[in-house]
This record gives structure tokens, sequence and C-alpha cells, in this order.
């Protein structure tokens, strides 16, 4: 995967298949730090320590009677290479922060990609799931709770053809990554 | 072409819904189901989900429900997608490109005809 929203997506899955029923996805380019942080935030069922490391290294363990993907390792080896790192920090019951950060000028970075296409796939074909998104670019800030527009709405789904322009304008605006430099 | 958006406008396109009855329906008799676990992401599915979205945006269609769901272990056909109708057993699709989930769209969500070129074999 060669976009970090499309990595964000990947990590999402994890949140939503462990039940969260509130994810928040922040995103933030501090360019005086040259840095990039992104984090995925979860209210669902957790892990333990162990298979929180597990997650991030598959193969710390030949236990495998659970499924663990490779997205995460692949994700932290790409943050590693850029000067960043991953880190999963999760408490049973009570949900689980996923942080990765990067080098924001290194030359190996990934692009942020298509943040606009993310949210709103995220938005519109998990309903059930109430989504906080920040991205923040120097002195831009753009933020999302999706609660007061499903209050809106009332029962209108967000897969409305109106809706769906209403939010992808939305997103479009508040959330296109800037071209990157190089 | 920056517009400001609120809430109000919300509640307009809830109103013309209304007055339109494209609530009638909901939910929406027509299910198109995305697969997005890690195979599916890497294979382009957010693609193709934004492209039925972007189709019912334009055909302007109001009684259509998107779901994504994880991994359902057919990596090796992903992107997948699947339409269900009413009460039809769902149909699932392979290989489902960008431009295939318009074909899908067009003929079988709009035309009631599957389009077999992109069925997965039972």
């Amino acid at each position: 995967m060669k976009e970090i929203a499309l990595h964000l997506l990947d990590l999402v899955e994890n949140s939503v298949a462990a039940g969260a029923q509130t994810v928040a996805i922040d995103i933030c380019e501090d360019l005086a730090a040259d840095r990039l942080d992104v984090s995925v935030r979860d209210d669902g069922r957790g892990m333990d320590a162990e298979t929180a490391r597990r997650v991030v290294d598959p193969f710390f363990t030949s236990r495998t009677t659970r499924k663990v993907g490779l997205g995460i390792p692949l994700l932290k080896g790409a943050a590693e290479m850029c000067g960043g790192g991953l880190q999963v920090q999760s408490t049973p019951g009570a949900g689980t922060l996923v942080s990765v950060w990067f080098q924001h000028s290194h030359i190996d970075r990934m692009p942020l990609g298509n943040l606009p296409g993310t949210f709103l796939a995220l938005s519109v074909a998990h309903p059930q799931v109430h989504w906080l998104f920040s991205y923040r670019r120097g002195e831009h800030f753009f933020e999302y709770d999706d609660a007061p527009i499903k209050e809106a709405l009332e029962g209108l789904p967000l897969s409305h053809p109106q809706a769906l322009k209403y939010l992808r304008e939305l997103f479009e605006e508040g959330a296109r990554p800037d071209t990157p430099k190089h | 072409m920056p517009t400001v958006k609120s809430l109000e406008d919300l509640k307009k396109i809830r109103e013309e819904a209304l007055k339109k009855r494209d609530i009638k329906n909901a939910p929406g008799s027509v299910q198109v189901i995305v697969g997005m676990g890690t195979p599916g992401i890497a294979a382009g599915a957010r693609e193709t989900l934004r492209e039925v979205l972007a189709f019912i945006e334009e055909k302007n269609l109001p009684n259509i429900t998107v779901r994504q769901t994880g991994n359902i272990g057919l990596d090796s056909w992903e992107p997948i997608l699947q339409v269900k109708i009413g009460e039809d057993a769902p149909v699932t699709y392979g290989k489902v490109s960008p431009a295939a989930a318009r074909q899908i769209m067009e003929q079988h969500v709009l035309g009631g005809k599957p389009v077999s070129a992109y069925l997965i074999p039972a």
C-alpha cells in the first residue's frame, strides 16, 4: 500500500472488527518539527500485551490461533525506514491506540494520499461507527464529527446521493493534503 | 470553490428527500458490499467503493445501502463486491475494478441483470 490513507483504512478495519463504537483518526503534519503523526484510537475490546506485540511482529510467536494480518508490520517497517515508528497501546476492554510517525521530509515517506476518499469510504460504508477525524497541516485545521451530521439527517442514510455529495465536498475541501513537493 | 457547509444544508437535504419519498423505501432494498480487508485495500477496493459512491451520486439513486466488510477469504479475487437485491441471494463479484463496478451498478443494480464476466465461480 503506497498511501498512508490506504493504511488508515486497513488499521481501521481492525478497530471495527474489535467492535469499536467510536473511532478517532488524527493526522498532523507538523512542518516546523518535520514530523508527520497519524493515529487511530478506538474503544473496541482491546488486546492483552502479548497480542498487541504480535500484531506488530507477527513472527514473534508461532501461535496461530488468531489471524493476524501483515498490514501493521508493513506500516511499521515503512515508518522506521523514514526515521519514524509505530506503537500499539491497548487495554483489554477499553480500546486501542495505534500511533505512527514519520520524518515529514524523508524522501522515502509515502504520501498521505487520498484522505478524502478514505474518510468518505469509512463514514458512508461503516455508518454504525461514530467517526471523529482531524487533519492538521500547519495553520490548516479540519475536524469532523459525524454525530451532529447523522442527527441532522434523522435516519436518512449517508449513502443518499445528496448526503454523499455533501460529505464528499466537505472532505475534499478540508482533508486534501497539499501536493507533495518532491 | 469553497462552499460553506452547514448542518442546515443537511436538514434541507433530508426535507427534500422526504418530499420525494426517498426515505419510504429505506432501509435500501439494494445493498452493495465491498470487501475492505488488507488484501482488498491493497488490490484497490477503495477506488472500487469510490466508483460505487460516485455512481450513486451521479445517477441520484436514493435507495442503495453501501457497506464495507473485512477480509472474506477470497484474496485472489479482490477487490470483491457483493450485490444483494431485496430477498434475492447475494451475488458476489471478483476482481472488480472501478470500471467493472460501474458496469455492475448499471447492469445489475439498475438493470437487474448480473454481470457474468465478474462472477466468482462457485
